[in-house]
């Protein structure tokens, strides 16, 4: 575990949708630090709290990372008002992110809405054994779905309104996709969904959770998650576990929803 | 440099800034950022009898100048403590407090008697969590209670014994005076204020818990104010905290009674907080020819 406070510069900023914003700031070790599903807590100018954003992607070459926010209240409004040239204060890299494994495996990644981010890095590593389904409310809201094409994962999306894509649910265009392992984040209907999936195919699936954070680093347990404890007799309890520290990407079989 | 030491119940704390419970965990998380021994003191996360799963989520709820929190006391128990974090947390070079929150005055009392027999520095009686459904704060809002409890444990205590006092009463001076005669060293103050966000739009409280805990920037002026009217009343000395985020609003804690502090809330925002503030504080203290941190205690110039 390793973790550190720093001043980074933006470098890119792009309205990939209305109200979602991608950032790339120079990161200098973080991103040498940085896994695939971490979080950076970032400091909002005038705020208590800083706001955990996910990792969207890695240049470990170039030493950036890179976010994408939604404006969902104050903080982020003020996180997305940042430009280019102006410094980020990131407390970073955060977190258990997600366990790649073998790349020549068939890998499902399954995002919803903001969900769809934290799985560009990762997706990127298995690149045409990856299929990426993505759910979105409409056509304006999708994003990124050109940046997996371009990285040769195979795209499928769905929207609410059906102006992209699939009319209806993500999670009902998978039965054809063929997958030895599962990566999602997205909203809590999805993700048990895909643990339904997972279960009855026998397949691993690691899923990102959101909570309301404050320390970001395990010490305060603000952000509490129902997980499943393994007792010394064997016996599952449950108990509480912290998306900070313990996740924010879980084993589903973990999660006790 | 002015000397940063200070003596709070025959505790000899190398500087004034202590990590206040429940928001510095065991310490391990933020040795990341700077050796534990730079801290005066830790509070160690609050622990009860027997591990406690803590709240359900959502827990945490930012506010103006502020956050609520409802974590519930979440801890693995007083015996695991005692194996696993207080024998580590000794060798950090710094003074060790345990934070105890029991459901009943018998539990208090058997864990003061537990800790009794362990080398942590100091015992620091937690009344005033307004997170749980039993014990926590319904201990900590009349004289009688305060008393009661204080006096209860006193007898099975032998470590110096501070009771964190809440802000949620009337007339803090007499619960101060209350803790006072029943026997306690010290007293820390304020814990969180109870509070309470609605989201307008599902017209749920924000907080699963309905109410929290506030504390942050937001809170300072009802710490300043309350410590400054418990120093007027008693004599044992008094751990200030209460939305402390840098050196300025240390120094006005102090000079409004506190003889050493608690920072808490802060660390979310800046892990470097005490650090900061110990650095601010130094400087004040050379600029006004003061030798002693003690020298600031109580030195305000009331009207």
């Amino acid at each position: 575990m390793k973790y550190e406070v720093r001043q980074c510069r933006i470098l890119e900023k792009q309205e990939l949708a209305k109200g979602m914003f991608s950032f790339v700031v120079e990161a200098g070790e973080l991103a040498d630090m940085a896994q695939p599903g971490q979080f950076a807590n970032i400091l909002v100018p005038g705020k208590t709290l800083r706001r955990p954003i996910s990792i969207c992607d890695i240049d470990a070459v170039n030493h950036t990372l890179r976010f994408v926010l939604e404006i969902r209240g104050e903080g982020t409004r003020i996180l997305a008002g940042f430009g280019p040239g102006e410094t980020m204060d990131l407390l970073a890299p955060l977190g258990h992110g997600f366990e790649l494994g073998d790349t020549n495996r068939k890998a499902l990644f399954v995002g919803g809405g903001i969900g769809t981010p934290p799985l560009l890095n990762p997706a990127k590593a298995f690149g045409k054994n990856a299929t990426v389904a993505l759910g979105f409310r409409n056509r304006d809201a999708a994003i990124l779905t050109e940046e997996f094409q371009q990285a040769g994962c195979k795209v499928l999306v769905a929207t609410d309104d059906g102006s992209l894509g699939h009319h209806g649910l993500v999670t009902e265009c998978l039965k054809d996709v063929e997958a030895d392992i599962i990566f999602a984040c997205g909203p809590m209907p999805m993700l048990r969904a895909l643990c339904k999936i997972a279960e009855e195919r026998g397949i691993p699936c690691q899923i990102s959770l959101e909570e309301r954070m404050a320390c970001g680093i395990g010490a305060c347990l603000g952000c509490a998650c129902k997980v499943n404890r393994r007792e010394e007799n064997g016996e599952i309890s449950q108990t509480y576990g912290h998306v900070c520290k313990d996740g924010p990407v879980f084993d589903y079989r973990n999660i006790a929803f | 440099m002015a000397d940063m030491r200070v003596t709070i119940a025959g505790v000899e704390f190398a500087n004034p800034i202590i990590a206040a419970s429940g928001t510095f965990g065991f310490g391990r998380e933020y040795m990341e950022f700077y050796p534990l021994s730079t801290l005066g003191g830790i509070s160690c996360k609050g622990i009860t009898l027997k591990e406690r799963a803590g709240n359900p989520p959502p827990r945490i709820a930012e506010t103006p100048s502020g956050m609520l929190n409802a974590v519930g006391l979440q801890n693995p128990g007083v015996d695991y403590f005692i194996k696993h974090d207080l024998p580590w947390l000794k060798t950090q070079g710094t003074k060790i407090i345990a934070n105890i929150a029991g459901n009943t005055q018998e539990e208090y009392c058997e864990m003061a008697e537990k800790l009794s027999d362990t080398d942590v520095d100091m015992i620091e009686l937690n009344i005033s969590c307004p997170n749980v459904e039993q014990g926590g704060v319904q201990f900590g809002t009349s004289c009688a209670s305060v008393g009661g409890i204080t006096a209860a444990v006193r007898k099975h205590c032998k470590k110096p014994l501070m009771v964190k006092l809440s802000p949620n009463v009337a007339d803090i001076a007499e619960i101060a005076q209350a803790a006072e005669e029943a026997g306690a060293d010290a007293l820390s103050m304020i814990n969180t204020l109870t509070g309470m966000r609605i989201d307008i739009r599902t017209r749920r409280p924000v907080i699963r818990n309905n109410t929290g805990g506030l504390s942050g920037p937001a809170i300072l002026p009802v710490a300043v104010r309350m410590i400054w009217q418990a120093a007027s009343r008693v004599k044992i000395p008094i751990v200030g905290m209460g939305g402390i985020s840098k050196w300025e609003d240390a120094v006005e804690l102090m000079l409004a009674g506190a003889s050493a502090l608690q920072v808490g809330t802060a660390f979310f925002l800046n892990p470097y907080a005490p650090v900061d503030i110990l650095k601010g504080l130094a400087d004040y203290l050379d600029q006004n020819n003061m030798a002693s941190v003690t020298e600031l205690t109580g030195k305000i110039q009331a009207w």
